[in-house]
């Protein structure tokens, strides 16, 4: 992703001069001005100027030691995963609030997976909003794997458990279940997702293997209640950021991952089947900063 | 919050009683919080910035009031300040609709909730405004994009209607298609909801642009996320520059975000914030408030009450 970002822009700025409280003042601002909030650039600057107070310091110095303090945190994180692997059906949920990126992810999950010759099935869990069952119908017949679905307004918990049965009895790898998108303030619809959770264990008490928390990467510090609250709800196993492709580059998925032991599984870059990328605590922590762009 | 807030201003007031002005020294403490605060509720940076300049000159000197403790009069004057830049109590919300058919052109990032949004106001104009409306999908890229907005506009009732969907056909085309059967089918409101986009995709904000140019809308609403954060800015600047914008509308105002993305899209931009998505279903649409939304950024507690307490005795 090319240096558009506005932490990029200010670093620019800065220019080449001493580390001093003025320069770690503006170094925090601009952390501030990626999402990181404002607790954890106070922090990672004041990190930063550790080693380095009062020494004259350049542009692309000053980039390379703030990626670096941002990967050390983001790195314990990094995980790729393997849907294809493990105990089979391996049952994964995903969840997130309204237009996250969810079904799209999901998409590009399954698009994968055909390459790999896992014999998989999605499953329409939003039954709520216009269209949602098409659009993952799309999503399945662009990669080759089945949808199950039931019409617009059914109850999601009962085709999660039909699904579950027939992936069972058919010895399938894996089942990929979308849900409808919930703001976690919402206790009726957390309540519906939590039955979700509850009908699937009744199958498995393993179940559900991976529960994914699909983040927007435009998104401010409201992420972290997001987290909270879906951790709490599904017990999320793992995060996926989207988006990445725009101006936002995600940056409170630091303060997220100082605060949870939630492992990052992948970024979204675009719309399309392939732009999905297992996430790098590296190449995030640079392209928050504009480092090699 | 807002609790938090004011005894974390309470602290920085309360040896203050007995002097006569709010001092630079104080009031700068008090906005230190404040900036805190406003951060929190992800307004960005840049307009904090501007926005803690502007209180600081209006707050310092002025007479203490005895009645109310310091820390609340900092607020009142914070509040006031946020209501202000939002546009003011009667901020302009109604959209130009006149001449039919009226072009209305919804525009945003991926998911940001425009067709959501077409649909809400669709339904709101038929039934309040009692207009027959049209309403045509552009976004050719979404997997069922098109379908989602019929399905909303069969949920509207009789006097809404979509346009029939014509695979394969390029957005610029089927805005043509659509302004000729809006004024062949006598419509008062045309709806244009276009595919999401990030603003530095050339490609496709040029294709925008040639939508607006073509279709001439009345109204181009940049629809967004309430709960975006720092990119707010970044977001409304560059539509801003390559759409005819008229206003502004904030969506998922139903979760328990502090909405700053408001106060960052309406300062860099000027224009008016016309409507607030509430909820998913059609009829979560509230017209703006802009004492409900500076309440909002900053944390709800009991702001309006204790400001009117304040302003009585101010
Ligand atoms: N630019 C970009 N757009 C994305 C990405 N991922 C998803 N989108 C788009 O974001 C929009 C919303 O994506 P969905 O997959 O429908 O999101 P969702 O979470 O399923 O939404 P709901 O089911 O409505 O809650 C769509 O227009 C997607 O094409 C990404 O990585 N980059
Ligand atoms: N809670 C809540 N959800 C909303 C609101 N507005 C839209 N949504 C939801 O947000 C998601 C995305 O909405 P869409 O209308 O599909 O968004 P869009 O901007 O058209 O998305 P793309 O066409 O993919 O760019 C859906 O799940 C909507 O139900 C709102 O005000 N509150
Ligand atoms: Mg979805
Ligand atoms: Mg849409």
């Amino acid at each position: 992703s090319r240096s558009s970002s506005r932490l990029t822009e200010g670093l620019a700025a800065l220019g080449r001069r001493k580390l001093d409280d003025d320069t770690l003042e503006e170094l925090e601002d601009l952390l501030i001005a990626s999402d990181l909030g404002a607790k954890v650039a106070a922090r990672v600057a004041t990190n930063l100027s550790k080693e380095r107070f009062d020494k004259e310091i350049g542009e692309e110095e000053i980039r390379l030691a703030l990626a670096s303090e941002i990967s050390d945190v983001l790195k314990p994180r990094e995980k790729i995963v393997d849907f294809s692997d493990g105990t089979s059906p391996r049952i994964v949920l995903f969840v997130g609030v309204n237009g996250s990126g969810k079904t799209t992810t999901i998409g590009k999950i399954a698009s994968k997976l055909k390459e790999q010759g896992a014999k998989a099935l999605l499953v329409a869990g939003d039954t709520f909003r216009a269209a949602a069952i098409e659009q993952l119908t799309v999503w399945g017949d662009r990669a080759g794997i089945p949808v199950m679905s039931k019409p617009t307004g059914a109850d999601a918990a009962g085709l999660v458990y039909e699904a579950i049965e027939k992936a069972k009895a058919e010895d399938l790898d894996l089942v990929l279940i979308d849900t409808a998108g919930r703001l976690q303030n919402k206790a009726e619809l957390m309540a519906e997702l939590e039955k979700v959770v509850r009908v699937i264990k009744k199958l498995d008490p393993t179940a559900p293997h991976d529960v994914i928390l699909v983040l927007d990467a435009t998104v401010g510090q409201n992420a972290l209640s997001q987290v909270e609250a879906f951790r709490n709800t599904a017990g999320v196993t793992g995060l996926v950021m989207t988006k990445m492709d725009g101006t936002a580059k995600g940056g409170v998925l630091v303060a997220i991952a100082e605060a949870y032991d939630l492992p990052i599984h992948f970024i979204g870059i675009g719309e399309k089947a392939e732009d999905l990328r297992p996430f790098s605590a590296e190449a995030f922590s640079k392209a928050l900063v504009g480092v090699g762009a | 919050m807002f609790d938090a807030l004011s005894e974390r201003l309470g602290g920085i007031f309360d040896n203050l009683t007995g002097r006569g002005a709010l001092s630079d020294k104080d009031v700068s403490e008090a906005l230190r919080e404040i900036r805190v605060a406003l951060l929190e509720a992800d307004v960005a940076l840049p307009v904090v910035k501007d926005f803690i300049a502007k209180v600081k000159t209006r707050a310092v000197g002025e007479e203490v009031i005895r009645s109310v403790k310091p820390g609340q009069q900092v607020i009142k004057i914070v509040y006031d300040g946020l209501v202000d830049m939002l546009g003011g109590e009667d901020a302009d919300t109604s959209l130009r609709i006149d001449s039919p058919p009226a072009v209305v052109m919804m525009a945003g990032l991926q998911g940001s909730g425009k067709t959501t949004t077409t649909g809400k106001l669709a339904k709101r104009l038929s039934e309040k405004g009692r207009k027959k409306v049209l309403l045509a999908s552009l976004d050719v890229r979404r997997p069922a994009a098109m379908e989602q907005l019929a399905i909303l506009a069969d949920q509207c009732g009789d006097s809404v209607s979509s346009l029939p969907i014509i695979q394969g056909q390029l957005p610029a085309d089927i805005a043509r298609r659509a302004l000729n059967a809006a004024k062949i089918g006598g419509y008062d409101v045309l709806f244009l909801d276009t595919a999401g986009r990030t603003s530095i995709d050339e490609q496709m904000m040029t294709e925008a642009a040639e939508i607006a140019e073509i279709a001439q809308p009345q109204e181009t609403l940049l629809v967004a996320d309430a709960l975006t954060g720092q990119d707010a800015v970044e977001t409304a600047r560059r539509f801003h520059e390559r759409l005819p914008l008229t206003g502004l509308v904030l969506t998922r105002m139903d979760g328990d975000g502090r909405g700053g993305a408001a106060l960052s899209m309406r300062a860099v931009t000027g224009l008016p914030i016309k409507f607030l998505g509430v909820g998913e279903k059609l009829d979560g649409l509230d017209t703006f408030d802009a004492q409900r939304v500076a309440g909002r950024i900053l944390g709800q507690g009991d702001i309006v009450s204790l400001v009117e307490k304040a302003s009585e005795q101010m």
